[in-house]
């Protein structure tokens, strides 16, 4: 047996970009993160074409998990037509030959930033999210291996605090994104900058969240059907934002986040911030096959 | 005619709250602690008294369960709360520091996040021993800070923008706020100016009164020691080198440099 009939043949680029061992350290460390649902799982994070901080962590994750079989969706806080979403889109399709999709109930493989899509994924589709800043005790405890060690403790009374203060200044809670959340009764983790609408979604859901920070080096997971529970006090409950009552101004489509589009006489119209779903909303009302799913808000509320 | 029966003395059958034995401590070539034992009894304020260097903090930390020592026993005599206090894993230490001991130190930079508000501060020992209702915080604080007369419409202030003595309530107001069992109190009035220096004191005393606090004070002020505590315990180079009644020892001094202490402060 010769070496050569060991080593693989040269290729001028590997599948899915990444080279085979960078794909397989990827991989070990989304089974550690599943393993311990909401645990910061640190990575050697490897460079991709694009800049630290637009999904670099995101997109590690979507090229070691995608196969040429997959539907590949892109979103970028709500919208599958931003920029940035579509450099990915183009991206991921070019290195893996994968074909991709706008729509959420056709994906395989979600890959997201800021938002968490509002028809109801299914057990067989993943959602990759972007993650700025993994660590959730870093506004209360700057020094990271502190933070490690009162992790490894379970010791969030000063999460608890930050709420307090929130309330004692604001008369409520200001956390908008990044809402710290007890994953499976130990870990808290950030669940990314979604908004607050979009955290009950994780909260025994179905499918597999990874959220992949790729600047902070540092991964971690929700597997399907896990208890997320965001912080909050026994006596102030959880608030999502007050978008319930809202309409879309291009579809029509009410009880969504909406994104506001503010007027030029002062007053402002909103649109649905999930891009596709008012898509699907303006076909179906112009008579045109598209089917909507089950969605995880009805009416404005979460079921 | 009415007949009054004595009683023969008895011996005092309660138990020590806190019994410290032979506890010995080095950093590299210096002995920090030289085999001290401490023995204190529920209400009672233990004094340690000593020169800069002499172990008194040191101990005082290792009481707080912040320093393993290298040999020596520690237990507290609570319910729940069973053997050698300096074997227990960090969780059990962080539970029992935040549920039954209370700290002050001299450096309110140590005992209080300096940029979240003062009642915040309290409210975070309550937070780590589970409370979970943002009422009960909110007034468990207020009545903690009321407690050690800190000036209530100050509350949501954080301690960096409140003066010394305030800041030393704030500590006392967190140290009190779970009622525990053990209070450690580490030269709580040093840097202090001499009128702040005696109202804080005057908190303490009342406190002491009214709640029955265990306490442990560490300082060098013999005047602070005098003041506040029944029994005191004079260290040097990290040797207990006498102990008794505060009145004995400060009245009647034995060893040298107890003598050259009490002479040192008249």
């Amino acid at each position: 047996m010769s070496l050569k009939s060991l080593t693989k043949t040269w290729e001028p680029m590997s599948y899915g970009f990444l080279d085979a061992s960078a794909k397989r350290e990827i991989r070990r460390k989304m089974l550690k993160a599943i393993a311990v649902p909401g645990c910061q799982i640190p990575y050697a994070s490897r460079e991709v074409p694009m800049a630290r901080g637009w999904g670099t962590g995101g997109l590690q994750v979507s090229c070691t998990l995608i196969n040429p079989g997959m539907q590949v969706k892109v979103i970028d806080q709500g919208a599958d037509d931003s920029v940035n979403a579509a450099s990915i889109r183009k991206f991921l399709a070019r290195v893996s030959g994968a074909p991709t999709t706008m729509n959420t109930l056709e994906a395989d493989l979600i890959q997201s930033r800021h938002r968490i899509p509002e028809e109801k994924l299914r057990e067989d589709q993943i959602l990759v999210l972007q993650v700025p800043n993994p660590e959730p005790l870093r506004p209360v405890q700057p020094n990271m291996s502190i933070a490690r060690q009162m992790h490894a403790d379970a010791d969030y009374g000063r999460m608890w605090l930050q709420l307090y203060e929130q309330i004692v200044r604001s008369g409520r809670v200001m956390q908008g994104a990044s809402y710290p959340s007890l994953v499976n009764g130990r870990f808290v983790m950030t669940p990314s900058p979604i908004p607050r609408w979009d955290v009950p979604k994780m909260d025994m859901a179905a499918h597999l969240t990874i959220l992949s920070a790729g600047r902070e080096k540092r991964l971690h997971a929700v597997p399907p059907y896990t208890r997320v529970e965001p912080l909050v006090f026994d006596d102030v409950p959880y608030r999502v934002e007050e978008h319930a009552a809202l309409t879309c101004s291009r579809s029509g489509a009410r009880g969504f986040f909406m994104n506001e589009i503010p007027q030029g006489d002062g007053t402002s119209t909103y649109e649905v911030s999930d891009s596709e779903l008012g898509v699907k909303t303006i076909r179906c009302r112009d008579g045109e096959a598209a089917q909507v799913g089950e969605t995880w808000y009805k009416s404005g509320e979460m079921v | 005619m009415t007949v009054v029966t004595l009683n023969a003395p008895q011996f005092v059958d309660t138990k020590p709250l806190l019994t410290a034995r032979n506890v010995c401590k080095s950093y590299g070539d210096v002995r920090a602690l030289r085999d001290v034992s401490a023995v204190v009894y529920p209400g009672e304020v233990l004094g340690i008294v000593g020169e800069s260097g002499s172990g008194k903090s040191t101990f005082l930390r290792c009481l707080n369960l912040e320093e393993v020592p290298d040999a020596g026993s520690y237990s507290l005599d609570l319910p729940d709360v069973q053997g050698n206090l300096f074997d227990l894993d960090r969780y059990a230490r962080r539970m029992l520091c935040a549920t039954q001991i209370g700290i002050v130190y001299q450096n309110p930079h140590l005992g209080l996040l300096m940029n979240h508000s003062s009642s915040g501060n309290v409210a975070e020992r309550l937070l780590v021993a589970g409370e979970r209702s943002f009422d009960v915080l909110r007034d468990k604080a207020r009545d903690a800070l009321d407690a050690s007369e800190f000036p209530l419409e100050r509350m949501d202030a954080p301690p960096s923008e409140l003066s010394g003595g305030m800041q030393q309530r704030v500590q006392l107001a967190k140290a009190i706020a779970l009622e525990p069992a053990l209070l450690l109190l580490d030269e709580p009035t040093t840097g202090l100016d001499v009128s702040v220096q005696a109202l804080v004191l005057d908190t303490l005393k009342r406190l002491q009164q009214e709640r029955q606090i265990t306490m442990v004070i560490v300082s060098h002020d013999l005047g602070v020691i005098q003041t506040l505590s029944d029994r005191v315990m004079v260290m040097r180079h990290g040797q207990v080198v006498e102990q008794g009644l505060v009145d004995q020892v400060f009245q009647d001094p034995q060893h040298s440099y107890t003598q050259q202490l009490v002479h040192a402060k008249l």
